[in-house]
């Protein structure tokens, strides 16, 4: 449908449907924002021994989320004399935006994909390593010496871990032929990548959760040494956005890992083929985010210089090793 | 022309991981720490002055509040320096009490700077396990004095509460307990590649350094100076048990991290021995005068907190007050190393080592 529209020729009512489309979008994804914050401080708060939200709508705290951003839209928004403040209010907008452009690629179904463009792999990679550059520029607007840290930090991790993290999917890329998201699915049907991936899936999964700044790779704004890192001197709802990016990252890298390693929306066997691939899809999807969660209550952090050995040193060269393996593999027997 | 120039970062007062109000003015280069200054004084209170115009007995809950995680050492080594003075002979049953009150704010101690040292390496649910554990000793602890944290325990000349009915049977069954969780805490951290890579060879001093800076406790102990005071100048009824004192070789945090953890099972040993041993019945203070009054003269007593060697000097004209008290306060010199060990360390190296140090700034700044 969305194929058909995009060849049809301008008119009003294409923009309105593509309005619409973009609204139901921001409207599951702020869902998802708003309830993974609170399954995330449910289930870190069920691992450490405590309740986690259960006062603001009803026992298991529904609205929690809700009243904390209402919470930071009432907030005062202080911008530092210092600070650069051009840069300082743009910072967070270009750290949000191409959280959700990249959204666009994603086929959550085989029929619910805004663009089905053919480098949609690449897309997402090139798109989310724009962020870096919000909280670089955060961190420097800010005037402020743990934010500058924060943002260093940030760049220097990008660097390392983008590398591997293309690296780790060139053999899934190998395998299916294309860097079309829906083609890599269409591909899993007789085997999901995880499993004719192993190496590529687990190289991928570290370097996506340093894409992602969560523990142990936090380090941008690692709240032990840096106090907030690159985000020190934002409040409200600028804040609200660089969270928001976060949040809508974990979506996003959740969705990619779910297209790339878990077979989207197929079902596991094919006699299951009745369930509706959505359903599917949520399942993998959720798990995926259930182990970003598990792993943020288990570990403590990297040090920055052993990240950037650990990258380089390690997850690179087991990255180039895969695709060389892949090659081999594919050329000998297929 | 790339032009670099050093940064002055000011790490607190306010800092997650400064362990309160400590700072330190940082210059640094980069990541690399050029130079470190501590800067200390904000949580004086000015104890020492302040005990020249109370009674012996009034001291007591000013020194609850130098070490806050271990009051119990604390309000013994102001009863110690007293009784010593005054040459008062403490029953059996007060002693047992006070020792099995230490060991366990020994445990809890260690427990905090368990905890909130796996919490400075990033990682939170540690920190919580622990603060459970250490929620179980302060409620029997809460049991034996009325409070949780500044117990206000010990008299001079015994303890002023006795130990509540099944009180010391639970903590016999507190022993296994504690036991199987240390277990599980090996299982969670110590052996987590990540943990290693951050604190194995950081921090590292030699046996000489160590001695030379006045270091005491765990940070002496993991240099391979086997000197607890417990075992080398024995008070108390400590001669009575049977216990190691745990030792490493290697002087970095990692090896503080273990003595601690060690530690805590030794004192698990004292306590389930103190457990066993404990008189029926009998007194829990020694006949004193109602008014305490030290003898002229002075005396010096020192014995092994949590953190190392606290030490109490009184000089006494005769009065109910003391002329000059004076505490030795082992965070306080154990901090002195520190500007040393953090040059050239990058600031996540900064935070590693400053937990593994293990201060309290209540008794760093006195």
């Amino acid at each position: 449908m969305i194929e058909e529209l995009l060849q049809s020729s301008p008119g009003w009512a294409n923009f309105g449907i593509f309005f619409l489309l973009g609204a139901v979008l921001l409207l599951i994804v702020l869902g998802f924002v708003t309830y993974g914050i609170l399954a995330e401080r449910k289930v870190l708060g069920y691992m450490q021994l405590r309740h986690g939200p259960n006062q603001v709508g009803g026992k298991w705290g529904l609205l929690q989320t809700v009243a904390d951003v209402l919470k930071l839209l009432l907030k005062e928004d202080i911008i530092p004399k210092a600070a650069d403040r051009p840069l300082f209010i743009i910072a967070p907008v270009i750290a949000f935006a191409p959280s959700f452009m990249v959204l666009a690629t994603m086929p959550f179904t085989d029929k619910f994909q805004f663009a089905d463009i053919g480098v949609g792999l690449l897309y997402y990679i090139a798109v989310s390593g724009l962020t870096t550059f919000g909280m670089l520029l955060g961190g420097w607007a800010s005037n402020n010496k743990y934010a500058l840290l924060g943002g260093m930090r940030a760049s220097a991790q990008m660097i390392s871990y983008e590398i591997p993290l293309v690296m780790s999917v060139l053999g899934v890329i190998l395998l299916t032929g294309s860097l079309n998201l829906n083609d890599m699915v269409e591909a899993q049907k007789h085997g999901w990548f995880i499993i004719l991936q192993p190496i590529g899936f687990v190289v991928f999964f570290i370097a996506s959760i340093a894409e992602l700044n969560r523990t142990p790779f936090d380090l941008p704004e690692s709240e032990n040494e840096l106090v907030a890192g690159y985000h020190v001197e934002y409040s409200g709802f600028r804040w609200a956005f660089f969270m928001l990016a976060e949040y809508v990252y974990l979506f996003a890298m959740s969705a990619l890992i779910t297209v790339v390693f878990l077979g989207g929306w197929l079902a596991p066997i094919s006699f299951l083929d009745f369930i509706p691939g959505a359903v599917w899809f949520a399942l993998k999807f959720s798990v995926v985010v259930f182990v970003y969660i598990w792993l943020r209550a288990t570990l403590p952090r990297f040090r920055a210089d052993k990240l950037m050995e650990f990258g380089w040193k390690v997850l690179l060269p087991i990255a180039l090793a895969n695709i060389f393996l892949t090659a081999l593999i594919k050329s000998l027997f297929f | 022309m790339i032009r670099t120039e050093e940064m002055i970062l000011n790490v607190g007062p306010q800092h997650p991981s400064t362990h309160g109000v400590f700072r330190l003015v940082v210059k640094i280069d980069g990541e690399i720490i050029t130079e470190a200054k501590p800067v200390i004084g904000y949580l004086h209170r000015g104890t020492e002055k302040l005990a020249e115009d109370l009674q012996y007995t009034q001291i007591i809950p000013y020194t609850d509040r130098m070490d806050y995680l271990s009051s119990m050492t604390n309000n013994y080594i102001l009863c110690h320096a007293v009784e010593t003075m005054m040459g008062i002979e403490i029953p059996e049953r007060a002693d047992f009490l006070r020792v099995i009150a230490m060991e366990l704010n020994r445990i809890a101690s260690h427990l905090v700077a368990w905890g909130t040292y796996i919490l400075d390496l990033g990682a939170t649910s540690p920190f919580i396990y622990a603060f459970r554990d250490r929620e179980m000793i302060i409620n029997m602890l809460n049991e034996l004095s009325g409070a949780r944290l500044t117990f206000n325990y010990m008299r001079v000349g015994g303890v002023k509460w006795d130990a509540p009915e099944g009180w010391i049977e639970k903590v016999g069954s507190f022993v296994p307990y504690l036991r199987g969780q240390l277990i599980g805490y090996h299982q969670l951290v110590s052996g987590n590649e990540i943990f290693l890579d951050r604190v194995k060879g950081v921090g590292k001093y030699t046996k000489e350094e160590a001695i030379q800076y006045s270091l005491s406790g765990p940070n002496l102990r993991s240099t391979g100076v086997k000197w607890d005071l417990r075992k080398d100048e024995p008070y108390s009824i400590y001669n009575r048990f049977n216990f190691d004192v745990p030792t490493s070789e290697d002087g970095d945090c990692l090896a503080r991290y273990h003595l601690r953890l060690q530690e805590i099972e030794e004192s698990l040993k004292i306590l389930e021995q103190a457990v066993e041993q404990f008189p029926g019945e009998g007194p829990i203070m020694a006949k004193v005068p109602k008014i305490i009054k030290a003898p002229k003269g002075e005396a010096f007593v020192r014995i092994e907190s949590p953190r190392g060697e606290i030490g109490c000097y009184i000089y006494s004209d005769g009065k109910k007050e003391p002329y000059r008290l004076k505490f030795r306060r082992p965070s306080f010199y154990n901090l002195q190393i520190l500007p040393k060990l953090l040059k050239g360390e990058n600031i996540a190296n900064m935070i590693a080592i400053l937990g593994a140090v293990d201060i309290v700034l209540g008794e760093v700044d006195g």
